[in-house]
Parts: structure tokens; C-alpha cells; sequence
């Protein structure tokens, strides 16, 4: 099984590098484009797995829904960064810029420093109660992605257009359709088991805090403070 | 036994109303805070500071003031909003007042709509106060509508600082909190920053209709006030 | 020009070898503290 996941990720490869035809306009160089787009939908997908375990959390505050919460956001950090520089190194020689503040790249970067604001509130809140104020966060962070959409539909749009990018139908060649999915899945299917890992850790890091927390709550042989006091005598607590 | 345990009609325990606690809230505040002046003064220097600087730094002709001083406006008023939000808690933290709101019947709602009205308050004051500056230093002429100025301004200004409230709440229990609430404010209200500069831009420059970036900041304000108030009883009991 | 493409494929995995040697430590860690529980409570 966990063979599957390289091997699918090398055919994917090889989909995208070989067997796909080049592009028109663009040559060789839009292949990136095989890494950028899959990326891009797999840390959407785990932001949106990090809102729907937040509200879990707050729902019923189960320890699985925070660790979930956690990995995902993380999880889908990694991905975002991966689009936010695969996207550059295909503009510079492109477009022959690296930056450009289109709708695409900036609600990009926007989702990144949101996810990234709430993995510092997780490393640097006190306290035991920092999943509760993370998940919070989580849900104000989710709910602005359709506001950054929003406001961002009006700026000048380098990004390739449907056509060849979105993946939206018309346009795009069967075989580059057939890459694309192809590394979409291996993608997928490398993020989840990655998430798996990261969850795994979280629940073996709650595992101990949980020891530790009853350890401190022991007292000591002999202290129990529950035992009644006898009427007459003057024994102290 | 059940003589002692049966309360007196007299005693039972009232919940205050949700606008009486807010009103008593916001108008403690605003006392306070109008006999320390405190977090105005610090928002006054911060704005002032940076109308200033960027007013040298850049030295535009009169089309391109039009187009930049919308951006250094909000720069200015976002960092005193950053100011005045840092401290919206502090009070209630160094006289153990939290503690106090956590026991009390009172609805949790009603102390966060307190601190927030008041941040409006005193940003907007401020905002009040700087604006005409910015009008001298950059010798702005707006072309355009300039009464809707009015609207983007309370808008603008509520969704800083309805955010910037809750987000205070929840980066009490941080290390280094001060530099934590702008940190997570900030991407958050990315798209209400871009609306408001966008609306006030379009005011000034007179190129283009502010219309849909007031609708954006007035669907922001509502979004987040509803995710706000539905939160907050939550993080307070946190805390 | 290409070689931005072989550029982003290598960034992009050494993105998530990165993060899983990350992972690996941090299973490190936690795996120690475990052990030292354990002892503790014996």
C-alpha cells in the first residue's frame, strides 16, 4: 500500500514530463503547471478539512477533531507553499515576471499567511485551552475565503485563462486532462497519507500531555484532603 | 433543612438585560478612558507619525496623491487601530474583571459589543482627527463623491475593529500578545482592507464607482459581527 | 528556460521531503517521551 503512493506519484510524473504534449504558446515550460494546479486544489481541500474539524472541535471539543484540525492546516500549508512557488518559477519565464498581484497568486498568498497566522497561534498560545482559540480562528480564516474571492475578481488576471489552466473543459488536449487528473490523484493520495502521519503524531503528542496533566494532579500518599474530620479532635488539615 | 435551601422570592438571581450591560460597559469605557486618554493619545502619535513620514517620503504631483493617499490612509488608521485593540483588554486583565464576566449572568454579548463600540469610537475620533491632516499634507482634492466618504469610513472601521476586538480576546493567553493580534488580524481582514482602500482611492480619484466596495465592507461587517457574536461566549469562557 | 521547470519539480519535493523530516523528528521526540513516561511510572 504504501508503495502505491511513489509509484503513483512516478507515473504522474512521467504523464506530465513525457507523455503529455507540450504546450503551444508556452512550450515545455507549462508543465509545472502538473505540480501547480494539483497542489493548489489539495491545500484547498485541507483547508477546508481544517474548518470542518474546527467546527467539530467546537461542537464537541473530541481530541481527534483538534488533531485533524492541526494536520490539515499544516498539511495544507506545505501544499500552499508549493503553489505559491512553482507559480513564480512558471511566470519568470513566462511572462518574464515573478510576481504579479492577479486574482489567483494573491488570494493564494492570502490563504497562506491566514493558515500560517493559525499555526502561530497554536505554537505560541499558553494555556490549555489553545485549540478552543485556534479553532475559532480556523472558522474566521475559512469563512474570508469566499470574501477574498470577493474582492479580488476585478484584478487584472495574468493567470492563463480556463483554457489551459483551469482544466474547466474547453480547450484543454485529452492527454493534458488525463496528466493533470492523474497528478491531482497522486497528489491527493500523497497528502493523505502525509495528513495521516501528522494526525498519527498529534494524538501520540496529546497522549502525553495527558499523562503529564495526571501526573501533576496526583498528590502525594497520605494528603487527600476528602477525609471527614472527626468532631472533637483538634487534628488540622 | 428545606427552609434553608428554598430561596426567597426576593433573592432569586436576575439576568440583566443584554442592553443595560452593554450600555453600562460602553460608558464605563468611555469614561475611562476620556479621564486617562490613554489609548487615544498613542493612536494620535502613531497616525501622526506615519502621515508624516510617508508625506516626505513620497513627494506626489497632485494625480498620483490622489491615487496613493487612499493606501497611507488606512496604513495610518489600521496601525492606530492596532494600538487602541492592543489595550481594549488590558484594563479588564490587570483588575481581574474577566474572572468577574465569566461568573456573572450577564450575556457575554453584550461586554464584547461594549469593547467594540468603544474601539469604534475612538478610532473613529481619530480617524475624525487625521483625515483632514492627510487632506493638507497631500493637498487632496477629491473628484469624486465625497459624502460616501461617510459611509466607507464606519464600515472600514467596524470591520478592523469588530475582528481586531475578538482577536485581542483570544491573544490574552499568548506570549508576546501585542505582536500576535496584528498578526492575525492582519490576513483576515485583507479583503476589507482592499475594499476600503479600493472605495477610498475610487472617491478621491473619482475613476471609478466606490459602490461595490462599500456592498463588500457592508458583507464583511455582517459576516464577521454574526461569527463574532456567536464566538465570543466561547473564547471568554476559554480564556 | 526549462530549467525552471526542473527547478519547480525540486523545489516542490524538497518542500515535502522537508516537511516530512520535520514529521520524522518530531516522531523522534515524541516516541522518546513516551519511553520516559513509561519508566517514570513504573
Amino acid at each position: 500500500m504504501l508503495l502505491a503512493v511513489p509509484a503513483l506519484l512516478g507515473y504522474a510524473y512521467y504523464l506530465g514530463m513525457y507523455a503529455a504534449p507540450a504546450e503551444a504558446s508556452m512550450g515545455d515550460v507549462q508543465r509545472i503547471f502538473y505540480y501547480h494546479v494539483p497542489s493548489a486544489w489539495t491545500a484547498f481541500l485541507c483547508f477546508f478539512a481544517n474548518f470542518a474539524a474546527s467546527v467539530a472541535y467546537l461542537a464537541n471539543r473530541g481530541k481527534r477533531a483538534d488533531a485533524l484540525a492541526v494536520a490539515a492546516a499544516e498539511v495544507g500549508v506545505v501544499f500552499c507553499s508549493v503553489v505559491l512557488v512553482t507559480g513564480p518559477l512558471w511566470a519568470r519565464p513566462v511572462w518574464g515576471i515573478w510576481w504579479t498581484w492577479d486574482a489567483r497568486l494573491t488570494s493564494t498568498l492570502i490563504l497562506w499567511l491566514i493558515y500560517v497566522s493559525y499555526l502561530l497561534l497554536r505554537k505560541v498560545s499558553t494555556g490549555g485551552q489553545t485549540p478552543v482559540l485556534a479553532a475559532a480562528l480556523a472558522v474566521f480564516g475559512f469563512l474570508d475565503v469566499p470574501i477574498v474571492y470577493l474582492s479580488i475578481r476585478f484584478f487584472r488576471t495574468q493567470h492563463p485563462q480556463p483554457v489551459i489552466a483551469g482544466g474547466e473543459g474547453s480547450g484543454l488536449d485529452p492527454m493534458m486532462a488525463k496528466a493533470l487528473l492523474v497528478n491531482w490523484l497522486a497528489f491527493l493520495v500523497f497528502a493523505g497519507l502525509v495528513l495521516a502521519l501528522r494526525y498519527r503524531l498529534e494524538r501520540l503528542r496529546q497522549r502525553v500531555e495527558e499523562s503529564r496533566a495526571l501526573r501533576a494532579e496526583e498528590l502525594p500518599v497520605g494528603s487527600c484532603g476528602l477525609e471527614a474530620q472527626p468532631a472533637v479532635s483538634g487534628r488540622s488539615a | 433543612m428545606s427552609a434553608v435551601l428554598q430561596a426567597s422570592p426576593e433573592h432569586t438571581m436576575r439576568v440583566p438585560r443584554m442592553s443595560a450591560v452593554l450600555w453600562a460597559t460602553l460608558e464605563k469605557d468611555l469614561r475611562l478612558e476620556w479621564r486617562s486618554k490613554d489609548a487615544i493619545n498613542s493612536m494620535l502619535f502613531f497616525a501622526l507619525l506615519v502621515a508624516v513620514v510617508f508625506s516626505f517620503s513620497f513627494d506626489p504631483t497632485a494625480e498620483e496623491s490622489r491615487r496613493i493617499a487612499g493606501g497611507l490612509i488606512w496604513v495610518a488608521f489600521l496601525f492606530a487601530a492596532v494600538v487602541a485593540l492592543n489595550q481594549a483588554w488590558a484594563r479588564e486583565l490587570r483588575h481581574r474583571v474577566l474572572d468577574a464576566y465569566r461568573v456573572s449572568p450577564a450575556p457575554a454579548n453584550a461586554l464584547f459589543l461594549a469593547k467594540a463600540l468603544a474601539g469604534f469610537l475612538f478610532v473613529s475620533v481619530l480617524e475624525a482627527l487625521v483625515a483632514p491632516l492627510f487632506m493638507v499634507f497631500y493637498n487632496l482634492r477629491p473628484l469624486g463623491p465625497v459624502w460616501e466618504l461617510a459611509l466607507v469610513a464606519p464600515l472600514g472601521t467596524w470591520a478592523l475593529v469588530v475582528n481586531g476586538t475578538f482577536f485581542a480576546a483570544i491573544s490574552l493567553r499568548t506570549r508576546s500578545r501585542e505582536v500576535m493580534l496584528p498578526l492575525i488580524l492582519f490576513p483576515v481582514s485583507i479583503p476589507a482592507l482592499y475594499a476600503m482602500v479600493s472605495a477610498t482611492t475610487a472617491i478621491f480619484s473619482g475613476s471609478a464607482a466606490p459602490g461595490y466596495w462599500i456592498k463588500l465592507l457592508g458583507v464583511y461587517d455582517v459576516v464577521f459581527t454574526t461569527v463574532c457574536l456567536l464566538l465570543f461566549e466561547t473564547v471568554l469562557n476559554a480564556e | 528556460m526549462i530549467k525552471f521547470l526542473y527547478l519547480a519539480y525540486a523545489v516542490t519535493w524538497l518542500i515535502h521531503l522537508a516537511y516530512l523530516a520535520v514529521l520524522g523528528q518530531g516522531f523522534k521526540r515524541v516516541k522518546e517521551e513516551l519511553r520516559e513516561l513509561e519508566e517514570k511510572n513504573r
